[in-house]
């Protein structure tokens, strides 16, 4: 059953979802009534050990939006705390109940705000409806998890999903994964944006990104939000560009904010907009993800791949990975915590490249020391530029832990 | 009516009834603590003279066969469930009992299924005073709701050889489903349209029950070849169209899970064997056929195959996983307690290196020893685990049955017992203050595995010092619990379960471990 449904009278709204195959989900029916207090009805698969706390929980959440005469129906598949507030704040809105009110779950401590440069190898894709994915997405070391608002989002369930994605930020401890949200293009975005930075996501992810406008407009939000919630540490952007204009305009749509901290490109859109087949090979996309890293390293800022489709081909996926990363990018989108470890692998740098630059920046530092101006190592005399591109890769072979 | 005797607190705790369906027990006394006496069971001496010289024992049907075999009311009847949920014989076999008139019957097969529910008329119909044996699905409900007549009693497959070869259970009559057998009664599980793999489950009621028939849909001429269930036990052979549904009896194919959680349980047992050194040249290992024992298996063979390890043998529950083990080189052999899927059934059915076991030579803890103890590390499931690291497979936390013990408690024996298990299930967090049902004691049980870490049971010191230097998750099972907790919204209610037992959980040496009491 589906939170779409029959249709209801008005003051009457339902969210959520419930049956055999689901779960960590609920599904909540609120119907306004003008008197007689609330009437909560409960049907729980963990009733036996929860069903007080469901019942007490539902009741604290109508309180804070303000619900005194409803029934509530609640079907219960062993959703989490988080996820019962969501529903039930989905449903009173819904049923017109409880507006400009939040029942938010209590905030866990946020991590520690993310550098600009930090490792973006991966970053696990979770749909934003589907709470059952959530609670466990850190377990599987993502660099990043990105919950997403847009296009794993059905039409119907974008309120429900910023609400339930807005509590995920507040409950779900991520660990050391960087926070990402992907919002809808505007302007249903900036009603996404309302809704998810005041709880401080760590980057924010612009879809179809075409227009330098687009990108401004997003950070002007932003940081006005930030502003009214006291907000300070860094909210970064990473522009998806998914169509041939955007990867026309991507010099431009770089430089709209200083937030911009990656390019990254939608291969799905990307093809289908220029009309040609996406390929295993990739080879109809190499002048646009070439141009992307290009732009990315002009203006100082990384080049992230696409997704990987097709889960189930590990070998595929290395190769894609290993290719990507030969043309420059750093990271890549993954939609299965399986392509994690395949991802990490083929951007880490090889054993021989990271002994090569171990011995690079050896001999860097023992000319400094010599007070000599020029590098050597072997026969060979090493540029400037080399020093630093070992430096660079010593640095991330650390970060990854391979060195 | 149930036994009205007194309860008594056993040496873990528990209390336990000190008669059951009209027989003294004896509660448990703790591992390794009851020391058995006496001689075991016999059959009684029969005479070729009563036999045909030709060795034909065909019989028209299954009535002919049990009214020849003098079964009246209050007897003891067993079936084997290699069949699992495709078989059809034991109810064919309770309904010609009913047929015939009988009453009051002990059922006694190796587990019950779903399939089977019918059972349940006939104990409304008083065909079937009680089971004892498995029960799941709709006779599980129908035992824990207190409606059975007698007394459950859960055994291990090592448990129920133990309890037929002490005389705690005498089988009188023994019904056999064989997917290949000849007139003479001689009969294996490997060939015929309704193969099953291996019969090891029926053996102890073909060597110890009075009376013993095999019912089987492919009958080849003497010999029957190669045989696992001696003709020379069997009193009557009866052909019939079909034993079983193929279908339920084996999968096509076994499946991994798919969940990227329980996969990560499966790679950090995998993972866990090597880091310890327990997988190296000539080490042996057990698991089951469930989705994260089968990923395990999935991983440790790529590690086994990285690191140039070969085992010597593997125990199944076989599968294609174990199969493409044996076949890769990566084992010597596999000695297979039960067969699942299509591709183990061809394989034990054909390579000499696959060979049927059976509960004697495998799990009975009354032998002069038996093969569990001599596995090196076995990876098990469970409902849940407490921080005493006791582990529960019979019950769901709210008390209800969920499936029978099988070889759970017998493999608690190995040399490092394993629980892989995800941390909550439905919001229902696995590890908890104190099992609901003690199915296996926790100094037996050595590490519980979740997808957010690993905690070795302290009296494991060694397995401790082995991953000292490992980058797997080592934590403490409180924290692990403490942390889950926190996910769930607190700690879950504990269920109220009521005053009167249906059932009792048998331990490997006939003591009584625990109660399961009325629900709902």
């Amino acid at each position: 059953m589906t939170a779409s449904g029959q249709e209801k009278s008005a003051g009457s709204g339902e969210a959520g979802h419930c049956g055999r195959d689901v779960r960590s989900d609920l599904h909540v029916a609120i119907e306004a009534r003008d008197g007689g207090g609330l009437e909560i009805t409960m049907q729980s698969r963990v009733a036996p050990y929860y069903g007080e706390s469901i019942l007490a929980h539902a009741r604290q959440v109508l309180e804070v939006l303000s619900i005194k005469h409803a029934r509530v129906e609640i079907r219960d598949e062993g959703a989490l705390p988080f996820v019962i507030s969501a529903r039930i704040e989905t449903a009173a809105r819904r049923a017109g109940l409880g507006l400009g009110r939040k029942a938010s779950p209590e905030r866990i401590p946020l991590p520690e705000p993310s550098p600009r440069e930090r490792l973006r190898r991966s970053r696990l894709y979770l749909p934003g409806s589907e709470p059952k994915y959530f609670i466990n997405a850190a377990l599987h070391e993502p660099d990043a998890v990105i919950l997403d608002l847009e296009d794993s989002v059905h039409h119907a369930e974008k309120d429900a999903a910023r609400i339930l994605v807005r509590n995920t930020l507040r409950a779900v401890d991520f660990g050391k994964c960087e926070r990402m949200v992907r919002i809808n293009q505007l302007p249903m975005g900036l009603e996404d944006l309302a809704e998810i930075v005041p709880e401080s996501p760590d980057l924010v992810l612009l879809p179809k990104a075409e227009l330098p406008q687009q990108v401004a407009e997003i950070d002007r939000m932003i940081g006005e939000l930030k502003g009214r919630y006291g907000i300070t540490r860094p909210i970064w952007l990473m522009p998806i560009l998914e169509s041939a204009l955007s990867i026309e305009n991507a010099s431009a749509i770089a430089q709209a904010s200083k937030n911009v901290v990656a390019l990254t490109i939608g291969l799905e859109d990307y093809t289908a907009d220029l009309g040609v087949a996406k390929t295993p090979e990739g080879r109809e996309s190499l002048y646009a993800r070439s141009r992307l890293v290009n732009i990315a390293g002009a203006f100082g800022m990384q080049a992230i791949d696409s997704v990987f489709g097709d889960v189930a081909d590990v070998e595929g996926l290395r190769r894609w990975a290993e290719s990507s990363r030969a043309l420059g990018f750093e990271g890549m989108g993954c939609i299965h915590p399986g392509q994690i470890p395949v991802i990490h692998a083929a951007f880490a740098p090889s054993q021989a490249e990271i002994e090569k630059a171990t011995k690079i920046v050896a001999a860097f530092e023992e000319a400094q020391q010599r007070g000599l101006g020029v590098v050597s190592l072997g026969s060979k005399m090493i540029d400037s530029p080399v020093v630093q591109r070992a430096q660079k890769l010593v640095e991330l072979a650390k970060r990854m832990g391979t060195a | 009516m149930t036994d009205r005797a007194e309860l008594v607190q056993n040496a873990a705790g528990r209390m336990v009834p000190t008669m059951v369906n009209g027989k003294p027990q004896i509660p448990y006394l703790g591992v390794a603590k009851y020391q058995p006496r006496g001689r075991k069971a016999a059959t009684p001496v029969r005479s070729s003279k009563d036999y045909p010289d030709n060795g034909d024992k065909r019989v028209p049907d299954l009535e002919t066969a049990l009214r020849q075999c003098g079964l009246r009311d209050g007897m003891v009847i067993s079936n084997h469930h290699h069949l699992r949920d495709g078989d059809r014989v034991a109810l064919m076999m309770l309904e010609a009992a009913a047929k015939l008139g009988v009453k009051d019957l002990l059922w006694f097969p190796s587990a019950s299924f779903p399939s089977q529910k019918a059972a349940i008329e006939l104990m409304q119909s008083g065909v079937i005073h009680h089971i004892e044996g498995s029960m799941n699905g709709p006779l599980g409900d129908y035992c824990t709701q207190g409606k059975m007549r007698g007394l459950g009693v859960l055994r291990s497959h090592g448990g129920r050889w133990q309890a037929i070869q002490d005389g705690e259970v005498h089988i009188d009559i023994a019904v056999i489903a064989a997917p290949t057998a000849d007139a003479f009664g001689n009969a294996e599980g490997s060939h015929g349209k309704s193969a099953c793999g291996s019969l090891g489950f029926a053996l102890a009621d073909s060597t110890y029950a009075d009376r013993v028939i095999v019912v089987t849909d492919n009958l080849v001429p003497f010999p029957c070849i190669p045989w696992q269930i001696q003709g020379n036990n069997v009193d009557h052979v009866v052909e019939v169209d079909s034993i079983g549904d193929p279908a339920k009896i084996v999968s096509g194919t076994t499946q991994i899970t798919r969940s990227p959680d329980r996969l990560r349980v499966a790679e950090y047992v995998a993972r866990f064997l090597r880091d310890t050194g327990i997988m190296r040249n000539g080490f042996s290992f057990q698991a089951g056929a469930g989705g994260i024992a089968l990923a395990f298996v999935d991983y440790l063979r790529r590690m086994m195959k990285e690191d140039g390890v070969k085992a010597r043998f593997v125990r199944g529950g076989s599968t294609r996983y174990l199969v493409e083990m044996l076949q890769a080189g990566l084992t010597d052999y596999i000695l297979d307690g039960q067969t699942f899927d299509l591709d183990a059934v061809k394989s034990i059915a054909s390579d000499p290196r696959h060979v049927p076991t059976s509960p004697f030579t495998s799990y009975n803890y009354h032998g002069k020893g038996s093969f569990a103890s001599m596995v090196d590390a076995v990876v098990l499931g469970a409902t849940e685990v407490d921080l005493n690291f006791n582990g529960n497979v019979v019950t769901h936390s709210d008390g209800r049955l969920l499936h029978g013990i099988g070889g759970w408690q017998n493999c608690l024996q190995a040399g490092c017992t394993i629980l892989a298990v995800p941390s909550f299930r439905d919001r229902i967090p696995v590890i908890v203050d104190e099992v609901t049902t003690l199915t296996g004691p926790g100094e037996l049980i050595d590490v519980v595995v979740t997808e957010r870490g690993i905690a070795i049971n302290p009296r494991r010191q060694d397995l401790l010092d082995a991953v000292k230097d490992s980058s797997l998750p080592i934590r403490p099972i409180q924290e692990i619990k403490a942390e889950v907790e926190r996910i769930c919204g607190g700690r879950p209610v504990r269920p109220k379960l009521g005053e009167r037992p249906v059932a009792v959980v048998k331990w490997v040496d006939g003591t009584v471990l625990d109660t399961v009491w009325q629900v709902g």
